[in-house]
């Protein structure tokens, strides 16, 4: 598996897999964020006066005065003398030079290593991956630290030499990062076009794989370069150079050894040293951020306000069905840079006990926002932002926490679009069936495993006792969606939301499913919301249908008013849009032979 | 779940071998003579043959590297070359210190950041920011700065702990936790700094879950939704990431046990490798190796018990 030596870098906040947008960049995108431009100017500070040593620097970092060791900062030198009467200053901005110099040989054999090989192993695959990734691997299980030891007592204390060590250990991390970056990219099908349109390999790794992976590398090179130069330093300070070179590290391990007598030779190595790696990972957060391009984070805890908010309708209006009734209801999120955006634009809703609804509409148009809202599920940052929701006659906006979920499961059940990604992978059928019922209905485990078997049999599951035992990548798909919608009948709902429930699933197996929904909502006069972009479904299954179109509803109806005479032009657009009833083609007839 | 083990475990093995074989050659290379470092230069040349006869390196490296294997494979390391004491017993004497350490810093950043990493990736916010910066600052400096600044506060200028020095657990508990503190809390913090991190990554990536949300639609409290499953599914990651702080923990305790004076395996590596003494280097490596190979394997283990998917796999 996978390991991390004390050079390899997991960035602080990387997710999984780098985004293969391509980079916004630009050289100077970085100092337009600020947090950048602080970083370069204060490497600046430090690079520069290294570059420019022997003119800046008030003496020669080796000239030692015994007689003045320790004394404080003074006019022309200000910061002082060390233990052994040597210029702090001096030392430091000469350290800098090795410190500084160490650390980009370390990166750039970690670069020149883990880069191509990285490309390569990503790209073709095969045995050159595996026996890369092993190394890799192999590499990784190494303490890096005593390795780095074991180098110096076999090469002797020459720094360059360890390292170029060093960059070997370090440069799994850019294998890694370039390998998994270009297995992404290879699969995409931009890549596979420009393959079967006879590119040769060089031209595609040249203009689509080095492009995606240019901004993870620029990253990581700021991320490996503070790494590598605390390694560096921490080299120094065990005393792994010789002696008398003026290194960061090796000045803290001076200071160290007269830390009872002058704690304060500690601070301006450290300041050096703490300030450089801290800036270069802050520089790789900013490019990060620069390159990479990733929103901010939705601001959270603005799901809460929609409790606060006050009431506008009347939960007794006339009019209103008694299972479900939405009024003049609006979804809102939450923009990242703050702001609103409204999804949801004053809808109305109204299921009677027993009613099947269809709420028809393209993606996007809304629709399930506006489930997610009526079950008081909508994620992060979405919010009902006007309207009134109530269920069995009571107003569920304001609600307190509890008693809307409450409603849930007991009044209100929910069939999700995706049947796989909605049951929880670690846990059993079974548990996920049992938890729910123990909770909601107080049931011992003996019974709640009775009553989820029953379910099962209920959604006509073959074999519900093996089943019970079973985890959801153990299933099929069809047999999932059962599972939810046994879930979903646990507590014996008077509503029942399906969003698209048939839509992931195989035809064969979307007819049964509808089957098993008819049958419940015959057997049990369910109400059911269904979601759907399918009029088929519709027609099958529902009494009444409303067209949703970008947040609003545009036309409503009976079922049979509405597929017969069709009013707005988008309803129109979508009954053209069904197959069945348009004329088929005619069957295709070979063209004479002429060509012969 | 046998075979998964077995085959981690076989794949260890080989591992090991590797590793030895390299390290044995890389360390052999260099061609040092070693007989006439014993004994200094004015010994004669009869003497230095002598000796280097009698720790067997006037054979081909091959040949040394295969009887260091053979006695191994017996469970004989050899002896120190300098110190003449053995091996298994150098490294048995100093292991517990560091693996106190060790299991200190691990069960800390575990339960630290655990508590961190889901209070922010649940709360998000200002929490959320703290931990951000933390992160990045504990993942910036390198562990002997901060280290060194422990010290200077805690050790030298409010003299809550010593500096320096080691107390026995058998001979003083308290004692021992005096002296443990510091450099258990010097490691932890990059640790806590990198795993925290990860755990609030992967709870806001569960928490986004389309079954969570159906969870909170059977009308499941957010509490128990969190324990049992947010959890339960964030942890993988999370402990992938514990484990391989490991390794890097093995080369933080290098410079911590050499800073406070601890008598560990990393005080240990500092001293003995800059003199070369292959069977002490030999063994360390081994040791390190093995534990690496422990951790990985326990980490899958506990993966594959955690989600059941991995275990097909």
């Amino acid at each position: 598996m996978t390991q991390l030596t004390p050079a390899d870098v997991s960035s602080p906040n990387e997710s999984a897999a780098p985004a293969s947008a391509p980079p916004r960049s630009g050289v100077r995108a970085p100092l337009r964020n600020p947090l950048g431009m602080i970083s370069i100017i204060l490497l600046a500070l430090v690079v520069l006066p290294a570059i420019f040593a022997p003119f800046l620097a008030p003496q020669s970092p080796e000239l030692a005065e015994l007689g003045r060791a320790f004394e404080g900062p003074q006019p022309g030198h200000l910061f002082g003398f060390d233990s052994a009467g040597r210029d702090v200053l001096s030392r430091i901005v000469f350290g800098a030079r090795y410190t500084l110099g160490g650390a980009a040989l370390a990166l750039g054999v970690a670069l020149v290593l883990g880069v191509p090989t990285g490309l390569l192993a990503g790209y073709y695959g095969k045995w050159f991956d595996s026996l890369s990734t092993w190394a890799t691997n192999l590499i990784m299980s190494l303490p890096a630290m005593v390795v780095l030891l074991a180098a110096r007592a076999i090469l002797g204390p020459t720094v360059w030499v360890l390292m170029v060590i060093m960059g070997v250990l370090v440069a799994p991390s850019f294998f890694r990062l370039t390998r998994g970056i270009v297995a992404n990219v290879r699969g995409e099908l931009y890549v596979d076009a420009a393959r079967v349109s006879g590119l040769p390999d060089w031209r595609i790794i040249g203009r689509h794989v080095l492009i995606v992976v240019r901004a993870p590398i620029i990253i990581q090179v700021a991320l490996v370069a503070g790494v590598a130069i605390g390694l560096q330093a921490g080299l120094e300070f065990l005393g792994i150079s010789s002696g008398s070179m003026p290194t960061w590290g090796a000045m803290l391990n001076e200071a160290f050894q007269n830390i009872q007598r002058a704690p304060m030779l500690l601070l301006w190595p450290g300041l050096a040293l703490g300030i450089t790696s801290s800036c270069l990972v802050l520089l790789a957060a900013a490019l990060r951020d620069v390159l990479e391009d990733r929103g901010a984070e939705p601001v959270g805890a603005s799901a809460v306000k929609a409790a606060v908010a006050p009431v506008s309708m009347a939960p007794d209006a006339p009019g209103r069905a008694g299972l479900l009734s939405v009024r003049d209801l609006k979804v809102a999120y939450t923009l990242p840079g703050g702001g609103d955006k409204e999804i949801v634009h004053g809808i109305d809703l109204d299921i009677a006990p027993g009613e099947v609804l269809g709420l028809v509409g393209e993606s996007g148009s809304g629709k399930t926002q506006t489930a997610f809202a009526i079950l008081g599920i909508l994620p992060e940052g979405g919010r009902i932002s006007a309207g009134s929701i109530t269920i069995n006659g009571q107003e569920v906006r304001g609600m307190p926490d509890a008693a809307r979920r409450g409603l849930r499961g007991d009044v209100v059940a929910y069939v999700p679009q995706e049947p796989m990604s909605n049951l929880d992978p670690s846990f059993t059928i079974g548990s996920q069936l049992i938890e729910p019922i123990r909770y909601k209905l107080g049931l011992s485990r003996k019974d709640a495993r009775a009553k989820a078997i029953d379910l099962l049999r209920l959604v006509e599951i073959a074999d519900p006792e093996r089943t019970m035992d079973l985890h959801p990548h153990e299933i099929s798909g069809g047999m999932a969606q059962r599972v939810l919608i046994a879930g979903a009948m646990s507590c014996d709902p008077a509503l029942l939301i399906a969003d698209e429930p048939t839509t992931a699933l195989d035809v064969t197996v979307q007819a049964e499913v509808l089957e098993l929904l008819r049958k419940l909502q015959r057997d049990r006069g369910l109400g059911v919301l269904l979601v759907t972009h399918n009029l088929g479904v519709v027609a099958d299954l529902c009494d009444t249908v409303a067209v949703m179109q970008h947040g609003v509803i545009v036309e409503r109806g009976t079922v049979t008013d509405v597929f017969d005479h069709p009013q707005d032009p988008y309803t129109l657009k979508l009954m053209g849009a069904v197959l069945d009833g348009s004329e088929t083609r005619e069957a295709w007839h070979a063209p004479l032979e002429v060509a012969k | 779940m046998v075979r998964f083990v077995a085959r981690r475990l076989a794949a260890g093995v080989v591992l090991l071998f590797v590793i030895s074989f390299l390290s044995y050659v890389l360390l052999s290379l260099p061609g040092t003579d070693v007989g006439r470092q014993l004994l200094g230069q004015s010994a004669a040349q009869e003497l230095v043959d002598a000796k280097n006869h009698e720790l067997g390196l006037d054979q081909p490296i091959l040949t040394q590297y295969w009887n260091w294997l053979v006695a191994a494979l017996q469970g004989d390391f050899g002896k120190s070359w300098f110190t003449s004491e053995s091996v298994l017993r150098a490294i048995g004497n100093r292991l517990p210190v560091t693996l106190s350490l060790m299991i200190g810093v691990t069960l800390i950043t575990a339960v630290v950041s655990f508590a961190v990493g889901i209070w922010a990736g649940v709360r998000r916010g200002v929490v959320d920011r703290a931990l951000q910066i933390f992160a990045v600052l504990g993942y910036a400096l390198p562990g002997f700065l901060v280290t060194l600044v422990l010290v200077l506060v805690f050790a030298v200028q409010l003299r809550w702990f010593p500096a320096i020095g080691y107390i026995s657990i058998d001979r003083s508990f308290v004692g021992w936790l005096s002296t443990v503190t510091l450099p258990i809390i010097a490691l932890s913090i990059g640790s806590i700094a990198g795993t925290s991190q990860q755990v609030r990554g992967s709870v806001i990536e569960v928490m986004r879950q389309d079954y969570v949300r159906t969870l909170r639609a059977r009308g499941l409290p957010m509490r128990t939704i969190l324990i049992r499953h947010v959890l339960r599914n964030a942890s993988a990651p999370a402990l992938t990431v514990l484990g391989m702080q490991f390794v890097g923990l093995l080369g933080g305790a290098v410079i911590v046990e050499q800073i406070f004076g601890l008598p560990g395996i990393g005080s240990m590596a500092v001293k003995y490798t800059t003199r070369g003494d292959i069977p002490i280097i030999m063994g360390l490596v081994m040791v390190t190796v093995v534990g690496v190979i422990i951790i990985n394997l326990l980490v899958d283990i506990i993966i594959g018990w955690l989600n059941p998917k991995a275990r097909v796999a």
